[in-house]
């Protein structure tokens, strides 16, 4: 009924409007929350809605309520994209792949990919990184800390081998070939037998020398002595003493002395 | 657009650089003959500058040209898995230029294309999404001031004074306004499982740099942020996603962020077992150190500032903790045995840098120059022998050590230790 009467309204309006002879008499026009028919006014006079339209029109010409959907931001993630993104492992094994690879593997295809910056012995060419040695070294005066030395987990080689190396052409291994590489650099640490395969059941399973070798942030409390209510404003020690120069050592950048690198 | 002519030979006649040079020697109380620098008329005073559009991206005056970040090249193999540092001896203020923020990447900068950027949410949660930048700059937004240091910084010094300039020892920090979004409104929205206790950042660079950040940080103050003091993130700073995550180490800031995965524990990455863990005397290694100790340093004078005149001086610094806000810094002149209340100015903000200052009249005698900040839990920074007492000096990390400069009589600064 409403309808109806809305046209009626609107023949009114138009009959009204044609007297003047006018062209494109009506139009649109924003009114609160809705739209109105008003007549199309001339230069300089005022706007004249055609009272009817409001809330017939609404449902008609408003813009459609936002619907859920659009209020959502973001997709859902597709299984093939997760996959294709979810290359972190843990030291519980979660994340690591099907597969496997043997030391003998590893070696040859460490001789080819990685041997030029960590040393044919994971020793470290020039300055890359050491991959091996080091072992007991961890509380000396200048500890040496590798894969085999010092890393806790065997699964986090894994994970930065497979997201990482080679240094340069990252993400470019199968998971069959990284199991191999983790074995051969653990091999190089003595920490699994030349005719160990490295896989996805197993490599959770390894002990890692220094695996307790860590421990939780202590600060606040190992360190307690550092939060001080009223800190000593004067004769807080004896006179300050010079025990090193940097200008003794002098490797800043720009210094005459400083190493130069080719 | 002007045709391209090197900026800094721009128009700067001889006369000028003879007039510039006079101008940065200080002025003696009373002249003699009369300054040039004001008896004969400069170029710029007289020949039209540079139009509107001579640089459509502004930089900074070529007479600055040596303000910019520094790297040591024997510190490490090569360029892409490396450092630079903030030139903080010629900066003020609190706020870093952007251009000026320290680099650490692992794998070089990325260059993302925004419009291919996505990030993927997933793990222990009902729906893992995916979100591109235009849905990240839906939704609601913030911005907070907060600094980023890296774990290492100081970390050639632990054995000693080792490198000339407060940009050099101190330089891996800076502190600017991000813009973005509250992580922990995003999470809310997505539903995560209750059991979640971990997630874990993921970057989208030739690293693939991934840290285990616990949930409950994620929940209490980290962002997602796609902007650096108004403008797009830098390439060099993660550009166009980085996490962001308060008063922790530089190294979980996750750049080029790709991927957060929600976990039941740690991931223990590389990034946090064979680095950034701190390998204390006994051999043994502190794990998720993630809290920066608060920190100063004078900045000027320093080892690299232009040596200092008799008479009026402005001791310049800054100071910041990861725990709260900077509540007070003290300065001493000799190494340490006597103190005086900084003057702090500007905002103090919590886990933001602070500037302080120290106003005095130098007679030319030398000097041990000192700052020790003070946070709102009241740690008190450290002098270095005490912290190495707890730390050794293999931790490579956390040294937030008391500093010392020698200002020696003729101006200069070195760093030393002291007693
Ligand atoms: C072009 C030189 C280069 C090549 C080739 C290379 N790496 Fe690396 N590797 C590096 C650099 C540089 C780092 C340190 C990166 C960083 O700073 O984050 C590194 C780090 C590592 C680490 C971590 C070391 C530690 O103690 O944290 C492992 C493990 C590793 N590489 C394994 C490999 C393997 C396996 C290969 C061969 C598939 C390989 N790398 C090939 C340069 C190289």
């Amino acid at each position: 009924m409403g309808f109806v009467r809305m046209l009626k309204y609107l023949e009114e309006g138009l009959l009204f409007v044609n007297k003047k002879k006018q062209k494109n008499f009506l139009i649109l026009v924003p009114w609160g929350r809705g739209w109105r028919v008003a007549v199309k006014p001339r230069y300089g006079e005022p706007l004249r809605t055609l009272v009817m339209t409001v809330f017939l029109c609404v449902g008609i010409l408003a813009p459609s309520p936002i619907t859920a959907a659009e209020l959502l931001v973001g997709r859902p993630a597709l299984p093939a994209e997760i996959a294709a993104w979810d290359i972190d492992a843990r030291p519980d094994g979660k994340g690591l792949p099907p597969g496997q690879g043997n030391v003998k593997q590893g070696e040859t295809l460490y001789l080819e990919r990685c041997a030029a910056c960590h040393g044919e012995f994971g020793e470290g060419a020039g300055r890359w990184p050491e991959l091996a040695g080091g072992a007991g070294t961890l509380a000396h005066d200048r500890p040496f800390k590798t894969v085999g030395s010092y890393w806790p987990h065997a699964t986090t080689a894994f994970d930065y081998i497979r997201r990482a190396m080679p240094f340069g052409q990252a993400q470019s291994l199968q998971a069959d070939e990284i199991y191999a590489l983790v074995a051969f650099i653990l091999n190089l640490n003595d920490i699994v037998k030349d005719d160990f395969v490295a896989s996805q059941d197993n490599l959770a399973t390894i002990k890692m020398p220094n695996a307790a070798g860590f421990y939780d942030d202590d600060r606040e409390t190992a360190e307690r002595g550092f939060w001080v209510a009223n800190p000593c404003m004067t004769d807080c020690k004896p006179p300050a003493r010079i025990t090193g120069h940097a200008g003794a050592i002098d490797v800043t950048p720009d210094s005459k002395t400083a190493p130069k690198m080719e | 657009m002007s045709n391209s002519s090197p900026p800094d030979r721009h128009r700067l006649g001889r006369r000028a650089l003879v007039a510039a040079a006079a101008t940065t020697l200080a002025m003696p109380a009373t002249a003699a003959t009369p300054d040039p620098a004001i008896t004969t008329l400069p170029d710029w005073s007289q020949i039209l500058g540079d139009g509107v559009q001579a640089h459509p991206y502004g930089v900074p005056s070529p007479f600055e040209k040596h303000v910019i970040r520094r790297d040591v090249e024997w510190l490490t193999a090569g360029q892409q898995s490396s450092v630079n540092f903030t030139p903080l001896h010629a900066l003020d203020g609190t706020i870093t230029p952007n251009g000026l923020c320290f680099e650490r990447h692992h794998g070089g900068v990325a260059a993302v294309d925004p419009d291919q950027h996505r990030l993927m949410i997933h793990g222990m949660m009902a729906k893992p999404v995916v979100l591109t930048m235009q849905d990240l700059k839906r939704l609601p937004r913030m911005n907070r001031i907060y600094f980023l240091e890296c774990a290492a910084n100081s970390g050639m010094e632990w054995r000693g004074a080792q490198l000339n300039g407060a940009q050099f020892t101190h330089g891996m920090i800076h502190n600017v306004q991000y813009t973005g979004v509250s992580l922990r409104s995003v999470f809310e929205t997505l539903g995560i499982d209750p059991r979640a206790k971990w997630v874990m950042a993921e970057g989208a660079d030739a690293a693939g740099l991934n840290r285990s950040i616990p949930l409950a940080k994620a929940m209490d103050d980290c962002m997602l942020a796609f902007a650096m003091n108004g403008e797009a993130l830098r390439p060099e700073q993660g550009y166009p996603l980085r996490l962001v995550v308060p008063g922790w180490q530089g190294n979980m800031w996750v750049k080029w962020l790709r991927r957060l995965k929600i976990g039941d524990a740690p991931w223990e990455t590389r990034e946090e077992t064979s680095k950034y863990t701190d390998l204390l005397a006994d051999g043994r290694a502190r794990r998720s150190t993630f809290v920066m100790d608060a920190k100063s340093v004078i900045t000027s004078p320093s080892p690299q500032t232009a040596a200092s005149p008799r008479g009026r001086m402005v001791i310049s610094g800054i100071a910041w903790s990861g725990r709260g806000s900077v509540t007070r810094v003290d300065v001493s002149l000799d190494g340490g045995r006597n103190w005086q209340a900084a003057r702090i100015d500007g905002p103090v903000q919590s886990l933001a840098l602070v500037r302080f200052y120290v106003d005095l009249d130098w007679n030319g005698q030398e000097m041990l120059l000192q700052s020790r900040a003070q946070d709102s839990t009241g740690y008190l920074q450290p002098s270095k022998p005490d912290l190495r007492k707890i730390r050794g000096v293999n931790s490579i990390y956390h040294n937030n050590g008391i500093q010392t400069w020698l200002l020696r009589g003729d101006g200069v600064c070195e760093n030393v230790e002291v007693s």
